[in-house]
This record gives structure tokens, C-alpha cells and sequence, in this order.
């Protein structure tokens, strides 16, 4: 059963099957305007919870994204070398940004689930 | 001795001063203008997005807000001694102004140093009175620069800082043909030329010159009026309005200095890159404040200059990343940098040691630590479409 969850800082990870998928959400990607460039971190790389894990760059200015909860990076998408606009365009599916098996998966209850977000960002 | 009393009245919190609305605040709101704090004005950083307004402005035209910017008016008993008083502080030819004609310069100190970039405007004929020179400031320099000028000419000119005329840029390969529906300006002007113009029974200063490298035409016009002049502009089919984000991008690809980041006071004209900005005579008879240190670094050559840099890849690198050498040494700095939307590759401008400024130099720029390599390319980036001829 595919769960979607978020952070304050406007990452979302989706469990499910398989690795969990992390990216940005849709508000976080219509604030940053067009994405010209997303700098992914390296497969088998473990980040800390909130740690600095992806770089996401619009024409104006440089976002650091953090990792939601410990995780172990296990793919990046890098369809975003060619195309960062998915994450523009799509990011909930296309634009994903990193796939994880998670260290913990407790911490994920400190997460938002989508309409707790949306109160948060409204 | 005790501790002194904290009497109640006396205490102080900070105040958060709001920033300034110019007269078309609310119609940017109207529009979606996301509206952020710039040099202590409210005003939008986009609309429909960064992108598409940079490129709308290089394919069809663009209305900016610019009313930030300082429009001063100097006066003094005629034009010869105006200029003569000027042409201390401002190194360009100032003398050989005809009516109507518009000259890009800059405010220098003593030590040769730049305070501000400006354009002068000597008044069309029958516009104002002989001794009335127009000059544009950057906004975060307008008190400063009134302060210097007040200093230094205070006792044989008169300054005053415009508080109720706004300036619109309309931007863009269409831009005339937008604006001539409106007026007969485009039909009379070239680039860097000015002239009193009506538009729907309102009357304004139009100046064909602008920040973006394309053809374009600013308007300057009293705060009651602007908004329906604007709203008369954005009407027109070509015209959609734009924000501070894409007149920066646009700004970059056409090689046009920031202050305050390009260059700034401790910066001189030759190692900005800035000669053209001195007259060709004055650069050897001088007359303006600095000039010895001037001279002295045009004779032996900059250190330091003011670059673009090209690289490969999508990654923008932006002001304040370091260039450095091949033992990781820092020799220079980015001061302005992003990805361009004509050129869909990262551009900057920065400044590296001059034996690597010829263009097609390698440069290594560091992006959060790692490397890229840049190469010195002439700027402007993409070609600047002024038109020298009256006309669409």
C-alpha cells in the first residue's frame, strides 16, 4: 500500500513496494520557478535525516534539498540531465528525484501525510 | 553602581520598515506578480515565470515597472556650466551632448572608484531650460548619490530626487511597433535618444534605451498616469508584463554590469571594463575625480577583469564562487552568473587575473566545492539589436 508523506521543508517520500521514492512537492517546485539544473547525489551514499542530499537550481537562485528520514540512496533519476523541467512538470511522478531504502522506518511518523501539508502550506 | 533603569518609554524593537510601493504596485498584484522586497521596493520578481517572460522579451516585448530607479533633475544657470560641473564627477564627453541625447557613464570618487553606473540626458529642445541635465540612478544608490552630488556641486547645481514620476521599460523586437500605435516616438528616436511624447492625452518622456540588449523604450510619466499608461501598453497584443528575474537574465546575456555586484566602490572603470564609459579625449586630458589612479591602471594594465565566462553543462555559476588556479588557489571571483534561457548553457561574468582574460581562456570556476570549467567569451552573450536609425 503506497503512502505519501511530507516534510516542512517540502519533501515528500512515497513507500510502497520497493524503494521509497523521494522529491519536492508541487508547492515547493512552483515557488522555485523553472528548474535549469538538479544535482543528485551519488547511488550507495547514506544521508542522515536532514542532511544535505540534492541541490535543485532555478534560473534565480540554488535549493538545498534534504533528505527526509536516514536513508541509503539506491537510484537517481537522471532523466533530470537532460530534462530538470520534469520536476517543474511532474513532481510527484516523472521528476522524482532519488530512490532510497529507508534506515529507519519509524522516523517516518514524524512525517506529514498530504492533508496535514496542505494545512501546513496554506 | 547598579544596573541603569530601563524606563519603558525609552525601549526600542526593531522596526520592520515595509518597502516602498511604486504607483503600479497594485496592478502587479492584479496580474500575479509575486511581489518580493528589492533595495526596499515592493516589486514582482515574476509573473508567468522567469523563462517565459526572458524570452518573450527577446521575441516580442515586455513591460517592466523600473520606478525604483532615481530619476534626478539637475539645474544649473546653463548647459555649459551644468556639464562642466558634472563632467568632474562623470568621466564621459557631457560637453558634446545635442538636445535629446542620452550618454551611459559613470559617479566616480577620488580614488577612482566607481559609486554608481548612470545615463545622462541632455533635455529635447523646448523641454526644459538650457541648464537642465536628466540623469538615471540605481535605485539602492539614490540617497548615496544625492549626497555626493550635493557635496561636491551642491554650491553651483541644483539636485532633486523625482518623488512622483514612475518609469516603465517596454522591452523587446516589438516593442516599437507596440509603442507606435500609442505615439509617434518610435518613428523619431534611435537608440539613445529622448524626447517629450503623448500618449493618450498623457504626457511623458520617452528615451529609447534600456537594460536588456534588445530594442526598447523607457517611459517616464507621473505617478497619477502610469497605471493607465501601463494598462494602454499591456493591451497591446505584443506586450506581457515582466519582473526583476527574467531583467536580470536579460541583462546578463546582453553583458550589462549590476551595481553592487559587477562592480562596485572599490572597483575602477578599466578593471570593470567600463573604458567606454570615460570619453575618448578625457581618458588622456582627464578633469574628473580620480583621475591619476585612472590613468595609472590603463597604463600598466588592470590586475584584475571583468569576464564572461561560458561553460558546459546545465549548472549555473553564480556570484561568489571562486575561480581558481591549478593548485586550487583563489586568483578571482563570479559576480553575477545564471543559466541562459537564449543560450540554454550556464553564463557569468567574473573577475579572473588579466593574463587569463583573452577571450577562449580556460577558467576554473568552484561550485559547492567541486570544479568547472569555464572560458572567457566576449560579451555580449547574445547580440544587442539597438536600432541606430529611427524606425520599427
Amino acid at each position: 500500500m503506497s503512502k505519501l508523506l511530507f516534510t516542512q521543508d517540502h519533501e515528500y517520500v512515497r513507500t510502497g513496494d520497493g524503494d521509497a521514492v523521494v522529491g519536492i512537492s508541487d508547492y515547493a517546485q512552483s515557488q522555485l520557478g523553472d528548474i535549469v539544473f538538479v544535482e543528485l547525489p551519488t547511488v550507495g551514499t547514506k544521508f542522515e535525516k536532514g542532511a544535505e542530499m540534492a541541490v535543485v537550481e532555478s534560473v534565480k537562485a540554488a535549493s538545498e534539498i534534504y533528505a527526509p528520514v536516514s536513508l541509503i540512496i539506491t537510484a537517481v533519476n537522471s532523466e533530470l540531465d537532460g530534462a530538470p523541467d520534469l520536476v517543474n512538470s511532474a513532481p510527484l511522478t516523472e521528476g522524482w528525484l532519488v530512490k532510497a531504502t529507508l534506515v529507519d522506518d519509524a522516523a517516518l511518523d514524524t512525517l506529514m501525510d498530504e492533508a496535514a501539508y496542505q494545512a501546513h502550506i496554506a | 553602581m547598579g544596573e541603569p533603569i530601563q524606563s519603558e518609554t525609552l525601549k526600542t524593537e526593531p522596526v520592520k520598515i515595509a518597502p516602498v510601493k511604486t504607483a503600479l504596485h497594485d496592478l502587479h498584484v492584479e496580474l500575479g506578480g509575486r511581489v518580493v522586497d528589492f533595495a526596499g521596493y515592493a516589486l514582482p520578481v515574476q509573473f508567468a515565470g522567469i523563462v517565459a517572460e526572458h524570452n518573450h522579451t527577446r521575441t516580442s516585448a515586455s513591460l517592466f515597472d523600473v520606478s525604483h530607479m532615481g530619476q534626478l533633475t539637475v539645474t544649473g544657470p546653463n548647459f555649459e556650466t551644468t556639464v562642466a560641473a558634472l563632467e568632474t564627477l562623470i568621466p564621459a564627453d557631457l560637453a558634446s551632448l545635442k538636445p535629446g541625447e542620452m550618454r551611459y557613464s559613470v559617479l566616480l570618487n577620488d580614488g577612482g572608484t566607481i559609486e554608481d553606473d548612470l545615463i545622462v540626458t541632455r533635455p529635447a529642445i523646448g523641454q526644459a531650460d538650457d541648464g537642465v541635465i536628466n540623469i538615471v540612478i540605481n535605485a539602492g544608490r539614490k540617497t548615496h548619490d544625492l549626497a555626493v552630488f550635493q557635496k561636491q556641486l551642491g554650491a553651483q547645481l541644483q539636485f532633486v530626487l523625482a518623488d512622483n514620476l514612475a518609469l516603465l521599460a517596454l522591452q523587446g523586437p516589438k516593442a516599437a511597433t507596440a509603442l507606435a500605435r500609442l505615439c509617434d516616438a518610435p518613428h523619431k528616436l534611435s537608440f539613445m535618444q529622448s524626447a517629450p511624447a503623448t500618449i493618450a492625452g498623457v504626457s511623458t518622456i520617452v528615451s529609447r534605451c534600456g537594460y536588456t540588449g534588445e530594442d526598447g523604450f523607457e517611459i517616464s510619466v507621473l505617478n497619477e498616469h502610469a497605471e493607465h499608461i501601463a494598462r494602454l501598453l499591456l493591451s497591446e497584443d505584443e506586450v506581457l508584463p515582466a519582473g526583476l528575474g527574467a531583467r536580470d537574465s536579460l541583462r546578463l546575456e546582453s553583458g550589462l554590469c549590476l551595481y553592487g555586484h559587477d562592480m562596485d566602490d572599490t572597483i575602477d572603470p578599466i578593471s570593470a571594463g567600463l573604458l567606454f564609459s570615460i570619453g575618448k579625449q578625457r581618458r588622456e586630458t582627464g578633469g574628473f575625480a580620480g583621475f591619476e589612479h585612472v590613468r595609472a591602471i590603463r597604463e600598466e594594465g588592470p590586475t584584475l577583469k571583468r569576464v564572461g565566462l561560458s561553460f558546459e553543462g546545465r549548472m549555473p555559476v553564480r556570484e561568489g564562487a571562486e575561480i581558481v588556479d591549478e593548485n586550487d588557489a583563489v586568483i578571482g571571483s563570479v559576480t553575477s552568473g545564471t543559466f541562459s534561457p537564449t543560450l540554454q548553457h550556464p553564463i557569468s561574468m567574473a573577475y579572473v587575473p588579466r593574463k587569463l582574460s583573452k577571450i577562449g581562456t580556460q577558467v576554473t570556476a568552484r561550485v559547492r566545492g567541486k570544479p568547472t570549467i569555464g572560458v572567457v567569451t566576449k560579451m555580449p552573450f547574445v547580440p544587442q539589436t539597438y536600432k541606430r536609425e529611427p524606425g520599427l
